[in-house]
């Protein structure tokens, strides 16, 4: 069963390589599992998804993150995303003048065999049947991917990209934040239908909203850089009604 | 291959025991070209290079106007045309000069379309030609290299299309360099009579490796009579080695439509010029030049929209990509004269920084000396950041393919303006070439 690992991994900023952000976290997802990361503010979870994706701002100074057994630290971000990784951004980016069709099409047509071309008609009848799915206008299609987009539709677009790209393991990050209730359940219901043995999902938030809706197999508090706890769903519960600074007092109970 | 050996002056490369030859072998060809060729051979010697207080120059790299060494390149074997799988109406083949002709279909051919290497025409349709060469040249700073072109063309096609013929499919042209060292003067003349309705296209490319250096200076002529419409469309791909002139001018005449559409793709430091004279009521142009502008070359581009007479309108929209540490040099100017009143001209240069260690220039300019006038001018740079970068990368699209990506999506409202389908794609797939990893 393919396993996305995270090995006493140590991140910082590129600038400032001895100030780590991540300090030394472990975490192993495994096709089928949902696992939700969940932490306050500035705790690093969205530096922790970035760097796992190879964004040039962040280093890893210790550690290590193996897809299926491999390293991927020395590939590029484009070839991890092409090995099974998707990165949901807590904040896409907006690429104006290139349309979410062409777009997804040059990320679809990236992952075919040298020399091989894309089928469009297919394409197009996979994209609208996961647009309708998400309740995206089809008329999206013809935009600028993010440019102008409410939050929402920029979180569904993120999901959109994550349905037609099909990874086998997707880093969601904050996906819930800036949605409204109805917007979260069309995401919500858009990651579940994806769910199964094929996917492991990372869902980083800080709230527990979320995971009424997409039930985590597992759920780890994050804090300062690294894992604190780890439970069932209901340590979100716990989590929820207790709030951090329980967890920062069992943690500074324990160190002291 | 590589150039004739021929004694060079030092300043110039190109000697005069060049132009001997060129003139001998030019010998059966009608005196007023001879004379023309050799009163420009003169002005091109007495003519200096352009130097640092020349304002048409500003920004250039004067350094990399370097004409030692080059001379006129042996016979090619035959090129095979390469960008132009497209349907179309007639299509000649510059293989180091040597023509190569498609035959112009019978139907064309019968109500008066002439398309032929510029040297067949001159001997055939001379006065023809006599009365539209350099009628109107462009004086934007070239005027020494236009010159030499004069002096020393041989190559390039005349197209006329007379009155009331239109003529669907496009004609194409394509000029391949290839030897080291050598040098190549194209010059194209079309002429539109009144309500004709024609497309060129024109491909320059160097054939042999991309390290060849080069030198070209192309000229070109665009004529368009009362209410013609002609679309021109010249693509250059020319080694990373070359440098290179263009110059263009444009006259439309009462109610005439040209389109204008120039990509620039190669060259070490290549010089665009183009001048649009709108001389009759109604008269319109439409100048649109695309760039790619990667490594460490220049392309340095100057335009003159001149409306001479009233009700004329004109609009210039170029688009340059830049990449790596390459520089771009944009410097337009709209003239309206006392008369044109009632013009409208825009005038818009927008720059794609992927880089920023690129370097775009803008110079935009107005001088306007009638009242009643619409104009407008700007220029615009915009960034594609690290973030937007990596969000590409992030979905699995490699680096060459996401900038081609962006350059494709920005260049893409320029390609919409041109009407054929086939010449559209046939652009996209030359600048998709520039991207492969
Ligand atoms: N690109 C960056 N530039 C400067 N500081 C950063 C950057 N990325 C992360 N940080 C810092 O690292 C810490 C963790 O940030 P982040 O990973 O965004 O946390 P979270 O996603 O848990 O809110 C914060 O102190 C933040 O300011
Ligand atoms: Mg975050």
């Amino acid at each position: 069963m393919p396993s996305l690992e995270i090995r006493d991994l140590f991140v910082a900023l590129a600038a400032t390589p001895d100030k780590p952000i991540v300090k030394g976290l472990n975490l192993t997802i495994r096709t089928g599992e949902v696992h939700a990361i969940m932490g306050p503010n500035g705790t690093g979870k969205s530096t922790l998804s970035k760097a796992i994706s190879g964004h040039p701002d962040y280093v890893i100074t210790s550690g290590d993150v193996i897809l299926d057994g491999k390293s991927i630290l020395e590939m590029e971000p484009d070839e991890r995303a092409r090995a099974g990784l998707f990165l949901a951004f807590q904040y896409p980016s907006e690429i104006p003048g290139v349309s979410i069709a062409n777009f997804l099409r040059a990320a679809v047509q990236a992952r075919l065999a040298e020399g091989e071309e894309l089928d469009a008609t297919a394409y197009y009848k996979r994209l609208y049947s996961k647009m309708d799915m998400l309740k995206i206008d089809r008329k999206f299609t013809s935009r600028s991917v993010n440019e102008g987009f409410s939050g929402g539709e920029k979180k569904r677009c993120e999901i959109l990209q994550m349905a037609m790209l099909e990874p086998t393991f997707a880093l969601m990050d904050e996906t819930d934040s800036g949605l409204d209730i109805d917007a979260l359940r069309i995401v919500a219901e858009g990651v579940e239908a994806m769910r199964g043995d094929k996917l492991g999902v990372l869902l980083i938030t800080h709230y527990q909203r979320l995971l009424d809706y997409i039930v985590p197999d597992f759920v780890h508090v994050m804090y300062d850089g690294r894992i604190v706890k780890s439970g069932d769903k209901t340590l979100a519960l716990e989590l929820e009604a207790k709030g951090y600074d329980w967890v920062k007092q069992e943690l500074a109970a324990a160190t002291a | 291959m590589s150039a004739s050996p021929l004694s060079t002056t030092p300043a110039e490369g190109l000697s005069s025991a060049h132009f001997a030859t060129h003139l001998s072998r030019s010998a059966a060809l009608p005196a007023w070209w001879l004379d023309a060729k050799k009163a420009a051979w003169n002005q091109f010697t007495a003519l200096p290079l352009p130097s640092r207080t020349d304002e048409t120059w500003r920004f250039s790299d004067l350094k990399g106007l370097d004409l030692t060494g080059f001379g006129l390149p042996e016979a090619a074997p035959q090129a095979t045309p390469k960008h132009a799988a497209f349907p179309q109406s007639a299509e000649l083949v510059f293989a180091n000069g040597q023509a190569t002709r498609g035959p112009v279909p019978a139907d064309l051919a019968g109500r008066g379309v002439i398309f032929a290497p510029l040297e067949e025409a001159l001997r055939e349709h001379g006065d023809l030609v006599r009365s539209y060469f350099q009628k109107h040249p462009a004086n934007l700073g070239s005027e020494k290299f236009v010159a030499l072109n004069t002096a020393l063309t041989a190559t390039g096609a005349f197209l006329y299309v007379p009155a009331d013929v239109e003529v669907a499919l496009p004609f194409v042209v394509q000029h391949t360099l290839t030897g080291q060292n050598v040098a190549a003067f194209p010059h194209t003349l079309v002429v539109l009579g009144p309500r004709a309705k024609a497309t060129l296209v024109e491909f320059f490319v160097s054939g042999g490796a991309a390290s060849e250096r080069q030198l070209v200076s192309g000229v070109n002529d665009l004529h368009a009579a009362e209410g013609a419409q002609l679309t021109y469309v010249g693509a250059q791909h020319w080694s990373r080695q070359t440098l290179a002139f263009q110059v263009n001018s444009i006259a439309a005449g009462r109610d005439a439509r040209v389109l204008s559409l120039n990509l620039h793709l190669g060259g070490r430091q290549a010089r665009h010029e183009s001048h649009s004279r709108l001389l009759g009521p109604g008269a319109h142009s439409e100048m649109l030049a695309l760039t790619v502008a990667d490594g460490d070359r220049e392309f340095d581009q100057r335009t003159l929209q001149t409306h001479v007479a009233p009700h004329t309108t004109s609009n210039l929209l170029y688009k340059n990509a830049l990449l790596d540490t390459a520089k771009t040099i944009f410097s337009g100017l709209i003239i309206v004269e006392p008369d044109a009143q009632k013009t409208d001209a825009y005038q818009k240069n927008r720059n794609l920084m992927l880089s920023d260690e690129a370097e775009a220039h803008s110079l935009p300019g107005l001088e306007i000396q009638a009242n009643d006038v619409k104009c407008s001018h700007g220029s615009t740079s915009a960034r594609i950041d690290a973030e937007q970068e990596f969000y590409l990368q992030a979905r699995g699209i490699a680096p060459a393919a996401a900038r081609r990506l962006l350059v494709t999506a920005f260049f893409e409202e320029v390609l919409n303006k041109l009407e054929n389908e086939d010449v559209h794609a046939a652009l996209t797939a030359l600048i998709a070439s520039r991207f492969q990893a």
